[in-house]
């Protein structure tokens, strides 16, 4: 069944759920838009009828709520949902939500912030040509350099040089961040947990995290031989630090209740961490890691700028001194569409480990 | 909160803490203690480390190129006593202080504007969205190119990075406000004017205060890059350079790189001097929020 | 006269002797506890009431084993759990804990919830938890929400998900921190029934915390009324109406009494706590 809320929000029944406000305790009428998504049989129960009875005699009101629970409970029973061990997102209910997006006035005020950004550009530099805009590359042109077969500037979708940039920072993105959740994950999960190693680590840690990662520039050139290793270093160190930090903040967060809990079910110190600190720990992991994806991006557009061969910041810089000007929007633009694809890619796989903390979520009715 | 990426702080260490490790009774705290002998053990790494090709005959990977401890101890000795480098940390604080002012003067409204109205938040926030993933410094040429001084683009880049997390704090800030609050402002009679006022700017206060502290510290990482970026790599070491970033870019390529070391100890300093201050400033701000410890 | 359930149970003896706990956040000291000594029998239903703030959850920390005691002793069945020779005791599965705000684990399913104690405690494998806790959760009419998460029940829901969590370690004491504190009257009122329910068929020793007295006399054997802080009991109510008990009781006049009496003792309390201005415990 769907569900449409007063609120605008959407809910969703499978067979054998129940739904519904309890609005026993006021009375008040609440009017809901219900749309059956197949075949549904409607039981109808009449709330002020079951008060009544409630009020006036407690004793047979009781009776008669058990038996309508009792009632409710048989037939949910009857129809067992055929419910996997592990539930993510489906397809259907996806599917469902981008139709019902399409209905509300939510994609066409996007569309028109995307067309008074565009227009503004466009307006700005080709049809008014603002003297602050003179240099600017203008959005007829930028577009005309990104789709032609024969750039002017020498990038564009049908250049393979363009696609060896975006792979060299996806590379190295990769490369980094993979280093630095498998190193910042279980350093953060110890200067949580343990406070022996925190101790010890935690100061060291804050020393050095102030430094700005492209203080390290030049020290990562002296340190490290060639050019790829100091870009790989400073992403993998902004990264590092963000993850850590938050998983440790992630293992403090956990509500001490279920340590507690856990201990009076027998679980030793190890198991405690394992069933209760890794998984409570999750949701901030994530957050961490989203965080951390875009530091990420930050400080390898940074070093790509400074140092190193390729990748799309190399783009950037080479693209201002040897002044093809359109080349840099086509770069930017393209940072965001690969940094967002990026970012959501963490996010997803975060929201499909994770899958109590949505149901958790939506149950709390988040707007 | 966990939608948005960039609202949860990179807290810095407890000041509480690190006034504690000057008091005398450091030796009688075990976790002073191990602090201490952790960086102890550090530093003689450090040194032996990059000393190595003295004393080992060759030079250890990685840490026998650093610059060791004493030499870096001596170089700092001696810029004390040099006013370049104070220029350099006013330069860079003046820079941090302007865009961090323009971040939040121009962040905080817009995100109370996307959170307040639907209709603007229908059509700014995915434009705003639309523009983030580009990380300020890629927008430096662009902004070099837009901007007549070399000194404004700079600033620019610096805004547009404390710009961003400011209104994804605010942002979030505004929808963790119960939603069952305005409902009784509102069933109460209260203009749109009066929630807004006393509901919702309360509300989103300890969010701005989270995001102020978020924003400086990736205003100075922005500083930095944009110093050393302007000033170093694109070539031109003219006009607008100057500040901390711009010193350890040029004590590289002039080769003295003791002052290196200084440099990003330096800004490590002065970072965590700002984040402290603006920590307090936000203490201030929502003195309801101080625990009772 | 006492239930039948006290007379098949030999375990879950309680003592307490002369407690003393003292707390020292940032240099005030406050007793929190003051040289309280209570003796429950085994398979006893015991119901403490008393002001907030007056050290009641203190003293099912100390017998859980969350912290000890400055002095006094805690004994279980005649094994010292915690005394002058170790001031904490170990915290273990013969004495479970039920949470006043629930402490399921979100991130497990509550059929993995119930079977995590056996399986942490390696006294059964995996699949033959799962199966127990099948068993259990379907005799505690719980049937049909196994494989959902707590995130998706009602607190009510919850909280005996919780319990059978806590039974099926088989505990020789379960310890109870004001679990229905939350719920509204209706969920209340099942949730009592569930739990005689369980209690009739296991027979578990209960020390429970509240502040509802009419909970307290329905479910209790006795009721200890304890002083404002520092706590002690003032005064036990043997709560002399005969197991198994229903919702007729509520109408009794002997409840009614007994209601009366007990509200008497702890209002009392109740205002010298008010005056101190204690803060919720």
């Amino acid at each position: 069944m769907r569900l449409e809320k007063s609120g605008g929000a959407t809910t969703i029944a499978r067979p054998g759920e129940a739904f519904g406000w309890s609005a026993l305790s006021d009375r008040s009428e609440r009017r809901h838009r219900t749309v059956a998504a197949s075949a549904t049989s409607l039981l109808r129960l009449k709330g002020t009828a079951l008060l009544d009875i409630m009020t006036s005699d407690p004793r047979l009101g009781r009776v008669s709520r058990d038996d309508v629970a009792d009632t409710i409970h048989a037939i949910q029973i009857s129809e067992p949902a055929q419910v996997p061990q592990r539930r993510g997102g489906s397809l259907t209910f996806a599917l469902f939500q981008t139709g019902q997006w399409f209905k509300g006035p939510k994609p066409y005020l996007m569309l028109l912030g995307y067309a008074l950004l565009l227009s503004f550009w466009y307006l700005s530099v080709e049809v008014l040509k603002l003297p602050r805009f003179a240099e600017m590359p203008g959005l007829t042109t930028v577009i005309q350099e990104w789709l032609s077969p024969n750039p002017a500037y020498g990038i564009s979708i049908h250049t393979p040089v363009y696609y060896l940039h975006i792979l060299v920072s996806l590379r190295r993105i990769a490369i980094a961040f993979i280093f630095a959740t498998a190193l910042g994950v279980p350093v953060g999960l110890l200067l949580g947990w343990s406070k022996t190693f925190k101790d010890y680590v935690f100061p060291i840690f804050e020393m050095i995290r102030p430094i700005p990662i492209l203080a390290w520039v030049p020290l990562a050139i002296v340190m490290l031989p060639g050019s790829e290793l100091p870009v790989l270093y400073l992403t993998f160190l902004a990264s590092f630090f963000a993850t850590a930090l938050n998983t440790m903040l992630g293992v403090k967060s956990i509500d001490p209740v279920y340590v507690l809990a856990a201990k009076c079910l027998g679980a030793s110190r190890w198991q405690v961490f394992r069933h209760v600190v890794v998984p409570g720990a999750l949701p901030f992991i994530f957050t961490g890691l989203q965080i951390s994806i875009g530091v990420a991006w930050f400080s390898l557009v940074a070093a790509e700028m400074v140092s190193g061969q390729f990748g799309l910041g190399y783009l950037i810089n080479t693209s201002y001194t040897t002044v093809q000007y359109p080349t840099i929007i086509i770069a930017m633009i393209t940072l965001g569409i690969v940094g967002y694809i990026t970012s959501v890619a963490v996010r997803v796989a975060g929201d499909w480990l994770m899958g109590w903390r949505i149901r958790q979520l939506a149950m709390q009715e988040r707007r | 909160m966990m939608s948005l990426p960039g609202t949860l702080a990179m807290p810095s260490a407890n000041p509480e803490r690190q006034w504690h490790r000057f008091s005398p009774r450091v030796l009688l705290d075990p976790s002073a203690r191990r602090a201490v002998i952790a960086v102890a053990a550090v530093c003689i790494f450090w040194q032996l480390g990059a000393t190595s090709r003295g004393w080992l005959g060759f030079s250890l990977p990685v840490i026998g190129a650093i610059p060791a401890p004493d030499a870096v101890a001596a170089a700092w000795v001696k810029l004390i006593h040099d006013p370049g480098y104070w220029q350099s940390w006013e330069q860079s604080f003046l820079r941090v202080a302007l865009g961090f002012a323009a971040a939040t003067s121009v962040g905080v409204p817009f995100g109370l504007a996307l959170a307040t109205n639907s209709t603007f938040r229908g059509f700014a926030f995915p434009v705003f969205e639309l523009l983030r993933p580009i990380p300020p410094l890629a927008w430096v040429p662009a902004a070099i190119i837009f901007w007549p001084t070399q000194e404004l683009s700079i600033d620019f880049v610096i805004f547009l990075g404390g710009f961003y997390t400011m209104v994804l704090n605010v942002l979030g800030g505004a929808e963790t406000i119960d939603a069952r609050l305005i409902q009784a402002a509102r069933s109460m009679g209260a203009s749109r004017w009066n929630i807004f006022r006393r509901l919702i700017l309360p509300g989103v206060l300890p969010s701005i205060g989270v995001g102020m502290e978020v924003a400086i510290g990736i205003t100075w990482e922005v500083v930095v890059a944009a110093e050393m970026i302007s000033g170093g790599g694109s070539g031109s070491a003219t006009s607008s350079s100057g500040g901390l970033g711009f010193f350890i870019w040029n004590s590289y390529v002039g080769g003295s790189y003791p002052n290196i070391i200084v440099g990003m100890i330096s800004i490590g300093i002065a970072g965590y001097l700002s984040s402290a201050v603006v920590r307090r400033c936000v203490a201030r701000l929502t003195p309801w929020l101080r625990r009772p410890r | 006269m006492m239930s039948v359930s006290v007379e098949f149970r030999r375990r879950g003896a309680l003592e307490i002797a002369d407690a003393v706990k003292l707390y020292d956040p940032d240099g005030a000291r406050i007793l929190a506890v003051d040289h309280c000594s209570l003796t429950i029998p085994a398979g006893e239903i015991c119901m403490v009431v008393g002001p907030s703030g007056c050290g009641k959850t203190t003293l099912l920390n100390a017998i859980a084993g969350f912290h000890g005691l400055d002095s006094g002793a805690i004994t279980l069945d005649g094994t010292i759990l915690c005394g002058p020779s170790q001031r904490l005791a170990p915290i273990g599965s013969d004495r479970v804990v039920v949470f006043q705000n629930g402490a399921l684990f979100p991130w497990k399913t509550n059929l993995e919830n119930v079977a995590f104690g056996p399986i942490v405690q390696k006294r059964l494998n995996k699949k033959q938890a799962h199966e127990k806790a099948w068993r259990l959760m379907a005799d505690a009419g719980l049937a049909g929400y196994e494989h959902k998460y707590p995130g998706e029940l009602s607190s009510g829901l919850q909280r005996r998900v919780e319990i059978v969590r806590a039974l099926i370690n088989d505990p020789a004491v379960l310890l109870l921190d004001e679990p229905y504190r939350a719920l509204d009257a209706l969920s209340k009122s099942v949730m009592h029934e569930a739990l005689l329910e369980t209690y009739y068929r296991t027979g578990v020793t209960i020390f429970f915390i509240t502040h509802d007295l009419e909970e307290a006399i329905f479910l209790g054997h006795r009721v200890v009324v304890m002083t404002s802080r520092p706590c002690r009991p003032k005064q036990i109510f043997e709560i002399d109406i005969p197991h198994p008990r229903d919702y007729g009781v509520l109408t009794s006049p002997r409840f009614r009494e007994l209601a009366a009496e007990i509200s008497a003792a702890v209002d009392e309390e109740a205002a010298k706590s008010f005056a101190l201005g204690e803060k919720e415990g």
